[in-house]
């Protein structure tokens, strides 16, 4: 039995279809995952992301112990933002990637995938072994809402009566929503303007129907987890599992620009990363589009001009906002170029794709 | 939406209306198009091509997902609903109705499930 997320009754009430996703039972979609997603493009969409993984540090050497334990470099984060980071294993493989709120100076949150939650937690743990900081992994009681698209910010506004234009992206403040405390997050995963609103898990349903009621002057939709995957991918994002893993590192993902070799001291993956920098012989990460209506999907071989397999699909879809196939796939370095005419073998089928630069959507300025 | 009673069904989810004397209408059922999603893509056989009951004889995508189509029947392909290919959404909008994929004309015997047996089998999954 999968683990209900606090807002399971509500999903129910809505009609939602359920997926398993990391041993939580999370809505898949409401009725069409191709309306919520439009909806997300050109309104606003509102995500139960109740089974991603919340870990609190906190202590006078909660920044330190971070530094050690993850690629970024934490303690440059002033109070008030956040960063994009990874954590990695001895060898540079990447175990999660990861939001990091610096909330005050001695106090961060670090927000993994569902399914690393338990992994990421532990990981933090250990490496904290001589540091003066406390590890909480309060993933259990924690209860995550995001509100997603262009009329995001009128909504969030309204719910929590903040000054958004204050808040920054990658930045996070207090706030109240229905009445409860929330950390209110300017970050998201779909392109779009968006907002996450942390709580605790009891307080989950009021903050939704407080925000649902007020969306529904500015065209909020329910969304569930299979437009955010549309939607991820249309922005060129990394998924766990599919571009992320510890079989890559940040470099083989073309995001080697989160590793912060300038820190001072040591960090887990150090060593091996910074042989891995320079020295990119294998696969790395690409955007790939076709014309026509059929999808490269996620493991599909890439072939090259003479039909031998180079590499591999990892995540892929027709885009519903740009009406043509997309898709992400490891290539090797040679043929990474933006302009590189490759084939992917659909199902059998040699289908001509193009090399293009991520992300293939942009919210427009 | 329950599966009309008039309809043959099989365990790989597509209905067959053998209604039109010697020609089989077929589509996917409800159950099959609300366990795919969106459907975005549907590739269908050639008129004029042979079918065997049981061998794949197309394709049909959602956003998530790639499912092959089955031949529920034996015979000869003589028609196929061009309107599904040029907006596949319909698929999931009216499956039974304007959502058919194509009509066989039937050779031999039919093996397929009536509406009680089809039910059960949905329920299990």
């Amino acid at each position: 039995m999968s683990n209900p997320s606090p807002l399971h009754a509500v999903h129910e009430a809505l009609g939602a279809s359920f997926t398993d996703f990391a041993g939580w039972a999370m809505p898949l979609r409401y009725g069409s995952e191709l309306a919520e997603h439009k909806a997300v493009r050109e309104a606003s969409g509102l995500f139960d992301l109740s089974h991603m993984g919340e870990i609190e540090l906190t202590g006078p050497e909660a920044a330190r112990a971070l530094d050690y334990a993850l690629v970024g470099y934490l303690s440059k984060v002033k109070p008030g933002r956040a960063r994009y980071t990874m954590i990695c294993d001895a060898d540079g493989g990447v175990l999660d990637d990861l939001v990091v709120y610096r909330l005050a100076t001695d106090h961060y949150m670090v927000v993994a995938n569902a399914s690393n939650a338990a992994v990421v937690a532990e990981a933090l743990r250990e490496r904290s072994t001589g540091f003066a900081v406390e590890v909480n992994d309060r993933s259990a009681t924690c209860a995550l809402i995001a509100v997603q698209g262009p009329t995001s910010a009128e909504i969030v506004r309204k719910v929590t009566g903040s000054d958004l234009d204050k808040l920054s992206y990658y930045a996070s403040v207090p706030a109240t929503a229905a009445g409860h405390d929330v950390l209110l997050a300017r970050t998201g995963y779909t392109g779009e303007d968006g907002f996450e609103l942390y709580s605790e898990a009891e307080h989950a349903q009021d903050i939704w129907n407080a925000i649902t009621e007020i969306g529904q002057d500015h065209g909020l939709v329910p969304a569930g987890l299979a437009c955010r995957d549309t939607l991820r991918l249309e922005a060129g994002m990394p998924l766990y599992g599919n571009e992320l893993g510890p079989e890559f590192t940040p470099f083989d993902a073309g995001l080697g620009r989160v590793v912060k070799f300038e820190k001072p001291g040591d960090f887990v993956g150090r060593e091996a990363l910074e042989r891995r920098k320079d020295n990119i012989v294998g696969t790395v990460r690409v955007g790939l589009t076709s014309t026509g209506r059929r999808a490269p999907r996620h493991g599909y071989p890439v072939l090259d001009g003479d039909g031998n397999p180079v590499g591999t699909v990892t995540s892929g879809a027709l885009s519903p906002t740009l009406g043509h196939p997309i898709a992400m796939a490891y290539v090797p370095t040679a043929l990474s170029e933006p302009g590189t005419a490759l084939a992917v073998d659909i199902r059998g089928t040699s289908t001509p794709v193009e090399v293009v630069e991520l992300p293939f959507y942009q919210r427009p300025a | 939406m329950s599966n009309p009673e008039n309809l043959g069904y099989t365990e790989e989810h597509e209905w067959v209306d053998l209604g039109d004397a010697g020609t089989a209408t077929v589509g996917i059922t409800v159950y099959a198009a609300e366990a795919l999603g969106d459907v975005v893509f549907v590739q269908l056989p050639e008129v004029g091509d042979k079918l065997v009951a049981g061998d794949t004889c197309g394709e049909i995508e959602s956003t998530k997902s790639v499912s092959d189509l089955y031949a529920p029947v034996n015979g000869e392909v003589v028609a196929v609903n061009e309107a599904v290919v040029d907006d596949p959404g319909v698929v999931n909008t009216d499956p039974f109705g304007e959502g058919w994929l194509f009509k066989v004309a039937v050779e031999g015997d039919t093996d397929l499930l009536d509406v009680a047996a089809y039910n059960a089998l949905t329920k299990e999954d």
